[in-house]
């Protein structure tokens, strides 16, 4: 596994996404009102770009007419053909066991801990008094 | 028999031979009203009586219509097909008036006539509850009325009425038919509420039939869509004189906008071509397949299932000639669950 | 929002894609409603502002089912000069047609479409001024791309009035008519169209879509958006039903109908169930001969997309032998929203031959390029 610094909290607000490229992929971080979450911006369909994707809620029901809307803004839809992936685990909606897009865990690291390594950070420069997002691939 | 087994033949329509022979079955003022009016017969437009879909040749009699009597149901269907048992499927057109209580009152009519004429006559048969599916409570007292003679094995509807098959508007009688336990045949035909293509009225017959098959895609949509599947989780769908070939590629084209359209229809919430192999089931003629047993193995491969077609004859109406109407190709286990098994299995009247 | 267009990109999805294509269906669209107005005279202008189109369905503005996505587009496809998707012709080459090495373009514009007016002298108007338009804001400048005469189908005089106008300029390949009309497309009233056609050797598409006025089904209307788009398949058997059964093919031997956004996929299930029972209503409809599969195969291609997707892929195969990989012809929908992409969409692998025959050849012979 390794360990990839690509920002700093800073440049992801809440409700925001950057696109990062680690290794020619590209990842897309998302900050779902403080937690950081990573998914592979490629859609498993047909390869839409999801970081083009709108965010919505899980929305799911227990009988016809009836429906839960829950988690806002942790759902992405694909900007091409809209299906919807849960931006914690990467499953689609629907099959969730048989279609998923690949996520990633990102961490938020002091600084500090970082500049003693061993992390990949050619992009960023590091200083000891920001907090910085760290991807694992 | 045909390969050796005794089939169960999931769609036989008797005729009822004219409006005077259910006069005897009609309230009091119906009988009178309806002959003061002088009503037609409710024969519908989708099987124009000469013409050579409604009857095989050798299965109509020098006068009249075909398959109005017993007799002739047994020496042309029953005796020569060694069939187990028969479903009857009436179509006489309860559904076509606009009046909700005319509609009903001939439904009990042609209920209680097939009671008497056909299933009080020859253990061979059950039938189809028909049910004026015009006004939702009178088709459940229908229901209920008849749901207790274990022979009436289902209710029937025409693919094409008032409104889509799938909209709420209809769920009471879906509600009624699983405390039944029996299943939803839906049926060729319709009640002409609206054009009979969906691009408007077509001009010819063959049209109007062709495109029955293209009406059930629409139902099937429906039903899917609305999320009948999932209110009522223990009823079955039969889909009757449907064809059936068209399934695959509708369910493709269902399912990859279900993808994309999740939001508007969250209720189905698992893969659409699952529900409809759990839950639908599809009468074997008319078979509208390819000629070749390569092509018509590839039907089935599609369809994923060997659970989901259920044999019929269609009788009196001609799909088929001589005395076998499988396509050619099927495995004997195949063959064993489209003629005994599934049926058995759709209709737990029959197990 | 990201537009991810970059020329590197770019030249590396052209290279992956090889051959340059064909795409049998491209949305051009205005950017706004009132874009159309330089192409309408002040009468015309003044009765859109005044009274709008009133479309055969209930609302002023908008579809009848609400879409998916705004404009029916995918969310990466708005320009960035602001606009709706497909308005652009700067940012559609960039988007689409170098990037997926697209050498023919066949335009389809939907909106407006002259023949959902009610007002037959508004549609003719209109299918006037969506002609010029298309003719000085898309195919002059770009070669690449070709146009669809838009006649006001619901009008057959018109439309022929319409059709001989541009049936002689280069720039315009077909015909372009919508699925959804007020009768059976087979019907006579629609004849003088094909007729027109056939003297001109232009070939009528048939896009999904459209507001004739009947149901989406012949069950009744149904309630959500994506039994619309579902029924768009079903709507396209219908009338493909209709054409075939009123003997259109035997009038006019050399006509030629591509249908656009429908899928493919249930073709053949028609055609077999056309084939069956035809064989026992010949004495009902003596004018057709032949069995309608044979009709089919000769007078109908289809665009691809939106290619039906089964979970065994292969399966799909065997439905493509069973149309003929001649008949076929690949499209994207660009901009829209269930665009079939030239990379990915295609779930099965294709022998060189039949690759070629969907990304170019076909379209090439259909359209006589």
């Amino acid at each position: 596994m390794t360990r990839h610094v690509v920002a700093t909290i800073d440049e992801i607000k809440p409700g925001g996404r950057k696109v990062v490229t680690i290794d020619d992929r590209e990842i897309v971080i998302f900050n779902l009102n403080g937690d950081y979450v990573g998914i592979l911006n490629r859609c498993p369909h047909q390869g839409g770009k999801l970081c083009d994707g709108v965010v919505t809620a899980l929305i799911t029901s227990n009988e016809p007419g009836q429906i839960n809307y829950a988690r806002p803004g942790e759902i992405i839809r694909c900007p091409w053909h809209g299906w919807f992936f849960d931006l914690r685990s990467g499953q689609s909606w629907g099959e969730p066991d048989r279609i998923k897009t690949r996520n990633y865990n990102v961490a938020v690291t002091g600084g500090n801990e970082l500049v003693e390594g061993p992390y990949q950070a050619e992009t960023i420069e590091v200083t000891t008094d920001q907090q910085y997002l760290v991807v694992e691939t | 028999m045909i390969r050796g087994l005794n089939p169960i033949d999931c769609d036989v329509h008797p005729n009822v031979p004219g409006l005077k022979t259910l006069l005897p079955f009609m309230e009091p003022y119906w009988a009178d009203t309806l002959v003061q009016r002088g009503m037609h017969e409710l024969d519908s437009i989708s099987y124009p009586n000469n013409s050579p879909l409604t009857a095989r040749a050798d299965w109509r009699p020098e006068t009249g219509k075909p398959a109005t009597t017993l007799e002739q149901l047994q020496s042309q269907l029953l005796d020569p097909f060694g069939i187990d048992i028969a479903i009857l499927n009436c179509l006489y057109g309860v559904q076509l008036p606009f009046s909700e209580d005319m509609g009903a009152a001939y439904a009990r009519a042609v209920n209680d006539w097939i009671v008497k004429e056909w299933l009080d006559r020859d253990p061979r048969l059950r039938a189809s509850i028909l049910i004026p599916i015009q006004s939702p409570e009178l088709a459940i007292a229908e229901i209920e009325r008849l749901a207790g003679d274990k022979r009436f094995v289902q209710i029937m509807t025409l693919v094409a009425g008032e409104t889509m098959l799938g909209r709420r508007h209809h769920w009471p009688i879906y509600e009624a038919a699983e405390r039944h336990g029996l299943p939803i045949a839906i049926h060729a035909g319709s009640s002409y509420r609206n054009p009979s293509t969906a691009n408007g009225w077509g001009s010819y017959h063959i049209e109007d039939y062709v495109s029955q098959a293209i009406t059930f895609q629409s139902q099937l949509a429906s039903l899917l869509s609305e999320g009948a599947f999932r209110k009522f989780p223990d009823l079955t769908f039969v889909m009757l004189e449907s064809g059936f070939t068209w399934v695959p590629a509708f369910l493709w084209r269902f399912k990859k906008y279900w993808r994309g359209l999740t939001m508007e229809i969250p209720w189905v919430d698992r893969s659409p071509v699952d529900i409809v192999r759990e839950r639908v089931r599809f009468s074997l003629t008319p078979f509208d397949g390819p000629q070749s047993e390569a092509d018509i193995t590839k039907i089935f491969e599609h369809l994923g299932s060997d659970e989901l077609v259920l044999f019929s004859t269609d009788y009196p109406h001609w799909q088929f000639d001589g005395n076998d109407p499988l396509p050619p190709g099927l495995s004997d286990d195949l063959v064993r669950k489209i003629l005994v098994d599934n049926p058995r299995q759709t209709y737990a009247r029959l197990r | 929002m990201n537009i991810h267009v970059s020329e590197a990109e770019a030249k590396k999805r052209a290279a992956r894609i090889g051959l340059a294509i064909a795409d049998g269906d491209v949305h051009p669209a205005l950017p706004k409603p009132q874009a159309i107005y330089p192409y309408l005279s002040q009468r015309w202008r003044d009765h859109m502002d005044t009274y709008g189109m009133i479309p055969r369905h209930q609302y002023q503005a908008g579809p009848a089912y609400p879409k998916g996505n705004p404009d029916a587009s995918r969310r990466d496809s708005y320009p960035p000069e602001g606009g709706r998707p497909g308005s652009s012709l700067s940012f559609m080459r960039a988007q689409h047609l170098d990037p997926n090495n697209v050498e023919l373009g066949i335009l389809n514009p939907l909106a407006p479409t002259p023949g959902n007016a009610q007002n037959l002298e508004l549609s003719a108007a209109l299918a006037t001024a969506m002609n010029q338009w298309q003719l000085a804001e898309w195919l002059e400048p770009e070669p690449r791309l070709k146009g669809s005469i838009m006649p006001p189908y619901e009008d057959a005089a018109a439309s022929v009035e319409e059709i001989n106008k541009w049936a002689g300029n280069p720039h315009f390949a077909q015909i372009l008519l919508l699925s959804r009309t007020a009768e059976p497309l087979g019907q006579r009233r629609y004849w003088p169209i094909f007729e027109a056609a056939a003297n001109h050797n232009l070939p009528i598409a048939i896009h999904a879509f459209g507001y004739g006025g009947n149901p989406v089904t012949s069950g009744g209307w149904p309630s959500f958006y994506i039994e619309e788009m579902c029924g768009h398949a079903q709507c396209c058997q219908a009338l493909l039903a209709s054409m075939v059964l009123e003997g259109v093919f035997e009038h006019f031997p050399t006509l030629k109908i591509i249908l656009v956004e429908a899928g493919f996929a249930w073709l053949p299930a028609l055609t077999w169930r056309l084939d069956k029972h035809w064989a026992k209503f010949k004495g009902e409809i003596p004018h057709l001969k032949r069995p309608p599969s044979e009709v089919i195969r000769e007078h109908v291609w289809l665009t691809t997309q939106p290619m039906e997707e089964p979970d065994i892929r292969r399966h799909l195969k065997d439905t493509w032998d069973w149309i003929g990989d001649d008949r076929l012809i690949f499209a994207t929908d660009y901009p829209h929203w269930d665009y079939d992409d030239p990379i990915e969409a295609l779930p099965i692998r294709l022998d060189d031959e039949p690759r070629r025959k969907l990304f170019r050849e076909n379209a090439r012979t259909v359209y006589g390029f």
